[in-house]
């Protein structure tokens, strides 16, 4: 019984085949734009791109990181963003998902649907726009790339499910010891609920590393772009600008004017790529909470 | 619900720490959701500046007429909305099912933890990356795809001025950047299958792939159907990130990308036209509930625990 037939045999040397594939397509991207970032500008001009570096140089990094550059002013932003907004979305979130997670609290129900009716129906991008600009006064600022992603209704739900998977009676043993509701959120909602709020928190590192949409939005002053769109800024107009040829080659001689972008786009990748090995465990778990109902 | 949301003073004084928790996500969720809400009325409304959304004067459904007088690019940005979701949800289920089956076939165990974690990489990458992915493969002059072309002796393409192969390419990045992530999802329906039910099937002398058609797929169907039915009520929804990060302002594409997303986004921001914009973001909202809530309800006839609500 134990020796396999053909056709379980093909399935499963299909099944590797398959997945060296995908696992070439899923890097070739990242290798690709760092092939180009270290290799040399006139030979880019000559050959083009190429998924494998050639005449190494750091002429691009060393332009990119030099002085005045725009780079580290976006670094700064984006660094602060994360960092403060991580902290604070999860201090928002955690306070009321537990909140919401008590089951004697009669108004957790009502107050739980208006999150989620949040999910469901927008006032669209115009009413928000206004209201965020002009009614809170929001732009121009680091305020402005933080507080409209405090709250992920979906990450709240989430972290709602999660702590109210906690043993109701350790809640009411505390209280019996008259601890109070803070104590029972730090004391031991917070302990338990570890994974979930690690999963939490690394969705909204992400999110804030990645976002562009709130700085193009909402900010217009180049030193608070985010890293995001810096890029954008820096790469939009060429995407089709210079696709169409003619003058590609006259820009080409003092600015490693590819190399750049493609240092850039490294940089700004780089934390992710770096931390991503010890964070790949807590993405899988967390995408497995997700997939139960929040 | 207003019963329920009616406060007892009792209430508040007993549960006062709860009340406090709840009160800056509450506010955040009045200030960035529910005021937006009550700021569609502007969608009827003569915009000025200076009176702002409520002191605004109405002017009825001026605002609509949008609808009559540019019915062609209506069409065109519902038509490519829809169209690219068709594709997205279609093509993105079929490729994470695949990858969810086959990764669960596969025994050596790092092996299966490496390429598990590598194909999920893309999912964390802003589509602004993507862009310059995009770009390294797509530049007519230097990219990867064209010096292939060139090596094979045929000629370059302007991929960037060329409309109609952008539905195939922004379906093989969605593809690139979702499917494995997604995959995850349906390998933890997997997991969660009766593991009984593939011994009796060998014993019976099922082959694997008769026991992928017949034990994992049933198993899965009915989180495929409701993660489908989701993705569907999202259907009037264009994803900003994705088609504005890698089209941008290239209107020689719009013809095949152009969604409702990006359409408003652009009458609000470069036409400054604030009655159309409002108007159309006030029809999508609309459109956009009945499909989410219809799906939802239809999610909730087959799995009470999946629903939204």
């Amino acid at each position: 019984m134990k020796t396999k037939s053909a056709s379980d045999k093909i399935i499963s040397a299909f099944a590797y085949i398959y997945m060296i594939l995908f696992v070439i397509v899923a890097i070739i991207p990242f290798m690709t734009i760092i092939s180009t970032s270290i290799t040399d500008e006139q030979y880019i001009r000559a050959n083009g791109f190429d998924i494998f570096p050639h005449e190494v140089t750091w002429a691009a990094y060393k332009y990119v990181l030099g002085r005045g550059s725009t780079i580290l002013d976006a670094y700064q932003v984006t660094t602060f963003v994360t960092v403060v907004g991580t902290l604070f979305s999860m201090l928002i979130t955690t306070m009321m998902a537990f909140a919401l997670s008590r089951k004697e609290w009669k108004m957790a129900v009502p107050i739980s649907f208006l999150v989620y009716f949040t999910m469901l129906f927008n006032g669209g991008l115009v009413p928000w726009y206004i209201i965020t600009t002009k009614y809170l006064g929001l732009h121009d600022s680091l305020l402005a790339l933080i507080i409209p992603y405090t709250i992920n209704a979906f990450n709240l739900l989430v972290l709602r499910s999660f702590i109210s998977g906690i043993d109701n009676s350790i809640f009411e043993a505390a209280k019996i010891d008259g601890a109070n509701e803070f104590q029972l959120l730090f004391r031991i909602a917070l302990p338990l609920a570890l994974p979930g709020l690690a999963t939490i928190c690394l969705f909204y590192a992400i999110s804030y590393w990645n976002d562009w949409w709130l700085g193009l939005m909402l900010i217009n002053e180049r030193e608070l772009y985010p890293l995001q769109l810096l890029i954008r800024a820096i790469t939009s107009n060429i995407s089709y600008a210079t696709s169409s040829g003619s003058n590609s080659s006259i820009a080409a001689a003092s600015i490693p004017e590819e190399g750049v972008k493609m240092a850039t786009t490294v940089l700004t990748i780089g934390p992710i790529i770096l931390l991503y090995p010890f964070l790949q465990r807590y993405f899988v778990k967390g995408l497995t909470i997700g997939s139960v109902k929040g | 619900m207003r019963r329920a949301l009616h406060v007892r003073f009792t209430d508040l004084v007993k549960n006062k720490f709860l009340y406090l928790l709840v009160l800056p996500g509450l506010i955040y969720f009045l200030l960035f959701s529910y005021l937006p809400m009550a700021g569609i009325v502007i969608a009827f409304k003569e915009y000025r500046m200076d009176l702002g959304i409520f002191g605004s004067p109405f002017n009825g459904l001026n605002n609509f007429k949008f609808l009559t007088v540019d019915t062609l690019s209506v069409l065109r940005v519902v038509f490519n909305t829809l169209f690219l979701n068709v594709l997205f949800i279609g093509i993105g289920t079929a490729l994470a099912v695949i990858t969810a089956v086959l990764i669960n076939e596969i025994r050596l165990v790092w092996f299966k933890k490496i390429s598990q974690s590598l194909v999920i990489l893309p999912n964390f990458i802003s589509w602004v990356i993507v862009a310059v992915f995009a770009y390294n493969f797509l530049n007519t002059d230097f990219g990867i795809v064209n010096n292939w072309l060139k090596n094979l002796g045929l000629e370059g393409v302007s991929w960037y001025n060329q409309a109609g192969y952008w539905p195939a390419i922004l379906v093989l990045l969605y593809s690139w950047k979702s499917v494995g992530f997604n995959s995850i999802i349906y390998l933890a329906a997997i997991t969660g299958i009766d593991q009984e039910q593939y011994e009796s099937a060998a014993l019976d002398g099922a082959n694997k792939f008769r026991q992928i058609w017949h034990i994992t797929i049933p198993g899965i169907s009915k989180t495929i159907i409701i993660l489908l039915l989701l993705a569907i009520g999202r259907i009037f929804y264009g994803d900003f990130g994705m088609i504005y990060g890698l089209v941008g302002d290239n209107s020689l594409l719009f013809s095949t990308t152009d969604v409702i997303d990006t359409y408003v986004f652009r009458a609000l921001r470069t036409l400054n036209d604030v009655g159309m914009s409002s108007a159309i973001g006030l029809l999508q909202s609309v459109i956009g509930f009945l499909f989410v809530y219809t799906a939802n309800a239809v999610v909730r006839k087959y799995d009470k625990d999946a629903a939204l609500f």
